[in-house]
């Protein structure tokens, strides 16, 4: 009891004083938000690995996913486990840190020390809660945005991420593709679909629907809704994997019992297992921060923006593109992944494309995935050498 | 020396030797332009995008079915995407590239005939080449031994063989011309290597080819 006490405190803290690199904009500089309002002042909570090279060409930009955060390989302030891309991301990986510098930001909306609702607004001195401006995945990389020039970094070396962190690097490359010498979007789409909205829904709902909730305002009232939260997180997380990998893991195994118990305990491994990853989650994340971070995700139609056309989003970009895909991923599926191609392929835009079989769903882009870590080091060498990057250690 | 073979099949089967035949590969960068761009069908390894790129400084694209193929295009800095000839050609737009290669594989399509009109649509022009089912040494094993030809490049029995739409020389030229193309190059090669030009007629092309490189042109599309 008293270290998920301590992990929640610890969550708390991360809000205003997190434990990575922050940068506090001035309120003369605002964020301005496609819902027409002004964030100011913004504040983004960001991590950085490796070193920037004299010529600033080696910055690697990584964008995280729905619930993921800045720290991308160190162990995390709140749950002490490793970064969430331990495995891509380091001396000697594939997005080795000995080559390039890289840099990843809480996005807006989050709760690990970027603006988020449960930021505390400045007019009241209370956290913002549900009257923080609903934000897009476009509002994210315009923060993001920010935070490179602060960090004088006029053009990225690559933008890397899977599904909504994938979603920001197509993004950035339609909003700033003169900033974006290559892109790795893995594991996406270029809208959310009906069902992904539909699941999202689901989550939101049982959010919404815990008591505690308090329509929105329950960091003000000192409560929370972690019964909400956490069934939101046990639904969605069946999404991120696949059934053959389920079955594989958990089968029909009881979980510390021979019988079944006629009754609603939890009998079977998958609902131990689920209850588990729903109560872990509540520790760390902010329910609002969930229902800003999904609504983003349902939002996000590239083509809309381009009168229904995808190819245009991407037209004139000189960005090398390497789209990834997984042939068990079924919430973000290779059709998916390939419409995106062929948009590039109209576009005229120098793209590879690796479909990865494996069969542990949409979540293999976090996992040990050989296949895709040998693309995208080979993809990563490649553009190094027509960016002209040594291929030593940046510059000391 | 196996010939290009691009059929779906599980992902984790042995890579197609694509471009294993070299006088094949230079036969083709030959055909090709300095500084053009390239779309690759079938590309395997990717040695003859890597081929182009470097001698003829082309802007090089490639197809390419297997997940092997595709990580080793990508791991050498090749623009790769995983698909093939049959499904994939639709999404590209008319006449964005200046070659279309389609090398050893036109005879393992399900559809031959839409696939040559995607490339004479897709690019100014194709280079396509095939293995010739009417050479000399095929002709004899069906007629003297009434069976299926197998031969070095061609190993597989019928009954294994990806390769569905056998055509020979002269089919080809036929079909080039159904579908509206010329021939503004023709080159056969024989079992070693030795290359046989237009200055020979059909007929013997025909028989002495054991296969033949075509560079094409959608009639009505000029230098």
């Amino acid at each position: 009891m008293t270290v998920k006490t301590s992990r929640r405190t610890k969550a708390r803290t991360q809000i205003e004083e997190p434990d990575s690199h922050v940068v506090r904009f001035p309120a003369e500089r605002p964020l301005d938000l496609d819902c027409g309002a002004r964030l100011a002042p913004l504040t983004v909570a960001y991590q950085t690995y490796g070193a920037l090279d004299a010529e600033k060409a080696n910055a690697v930009l990584v964008c995280h996913a729905l619930t993921g955060d800045q720290h991308v390989a160190n162990r995390h302030p709140v749950t002490g486990k490793p970064g969430w891309w331990d495995l891509m991301v380091g001396p000697g990986k594939p997005i080795d840190t000995d080559r390039y510098f890289v840099i990843c930001a809480n996005v807006l909306g989050g709760c690990m020390g970027t603006s988020g609702p449960a930021s505390l607004n400045p007019q009241t001195g209370e956290p913002w809660c549900l009257d923080f401006p609903v934000v897009t995945i476009r509002d994210m990389v315009r923060a993001q945005a920010m935070l490179l020039d602060h960090l004088g970094i006029d053009m990225l070396f690559s933008v890397a991420g899977g599904s909504m962190g994938a979603m920001q690097v197509l993004q950035w490359v339609a909003s700033y593709p003169e900033r974006v010498f290559s892109a790795i979007p893995i594991a996406t789409a270029a809208r959310h679909s009906s069902q992904n909205i539909a699941f999202h829904e689901v989550g939101r709902q049982a959010v919404m629907a815990d008591p505690d909730w308090r329509g929105g305002r329950y960091l003000l009232e000192g409560r929370t809704p972690r019964k909400g939260l956490a069934v939101a997180r046990m639904a969605a997380h069946i999404t991120y994997l696949s059934d053959t990998a389920l079955h594989r893991k958990f089968g029909r195994n009881l979980q510390d019992r021979d019988e079944v118990t006629f009754g609603f305990e939890a009998d079977f491994q998958i609902e131990s297992y689920l209850r588990h990853q729903g109560m872990t989650f509540v520790d760390r994340f902010d329910a609002n921060s969930y229902l800003y971070m999904t609504r983003a995700m349902d939002y996000f139609d590239l083509a809309a923006d381009y009168d229904g056309v995808l190819a245009k989003a991407f037209m004139g970009a000189n960005t090398r593109f390497c789209v990834v895909s997984f042939t068990s991923d079924w919430l973000f599926p290779t059709a998916a992944n390939r419409h995106i191609v062929h948009a590039l392929n109209a576009a005229g835009a120098r793209v590879s494309f690796v479909e990865i079989e494996t069969d542990r769903g949409h979540d293999a882009f976090l996992l040990d995935e050989p296949e895709l870590f040998a693309a995208i080091r080979g993809f990563l060498d490649s553009a190094g050498r027509a960016r002209g990057l040594s291929r030593q250690a940046a510059a000391e | 020396m196996t010939v290009a073979l691009e059929r779906p099949a599980p992902a984790d089967r042995a890579l197609p030797d694509t471009h294993a035949h070299r006088t094949d590969l230079l036969m083709v960068a030959e055909m090709i332009e300095p500084g053009t761009r390239v779309l690759d069908i079938g590309c395997g390894d990717g040695a003859l995008l890597q081929l182009i790129e470097k001698r003829l400084g082309v802007d090089g694209r490639g197809i390419e079915l297997s997940q092997r193929g595709v990580n080793e295009c990508v791991a050498k800095g090749l623009a790769v995407v995983q698909g093939d000839a049959d499904h994939d050609l639709v999404n590209y737009p008319d006449n964005s590239f200046d070659y279309v290669v389609l090398s050893q594989t036109l005879q393992a399509t399900y559809n031959p005939r839409d696939v040559l009109e995607h490339l004479l649509r897709i690019g100014r022009r194709a280079v396509v080449s095939i293995p010739n089912f009417g050479h000399w040494r095929m002709r004899l094993q069906l007629l003297w031994r009434g069976r299926m030809p197998v031969t070095d490049n061609l190993p597989q029995k019928w009954y294994e063989t990806p390769n569905i739409h056998f055509c020979t020389i002269r089919d080809l030229l036929e079909l080039v011309q159904d579908v509206g193309a010329t021939v503004e190059r023709a080159v056969a090669l024989d079992p070693r290597g030795r290359r046989f030009g237009r200055d020979m007629p059909i007929w013997l092309l025909n028989l002495v080819g054991e296969q033949a490189i075509f560079l094409l042109r959608r009639n009505g599309v000029d230098d």
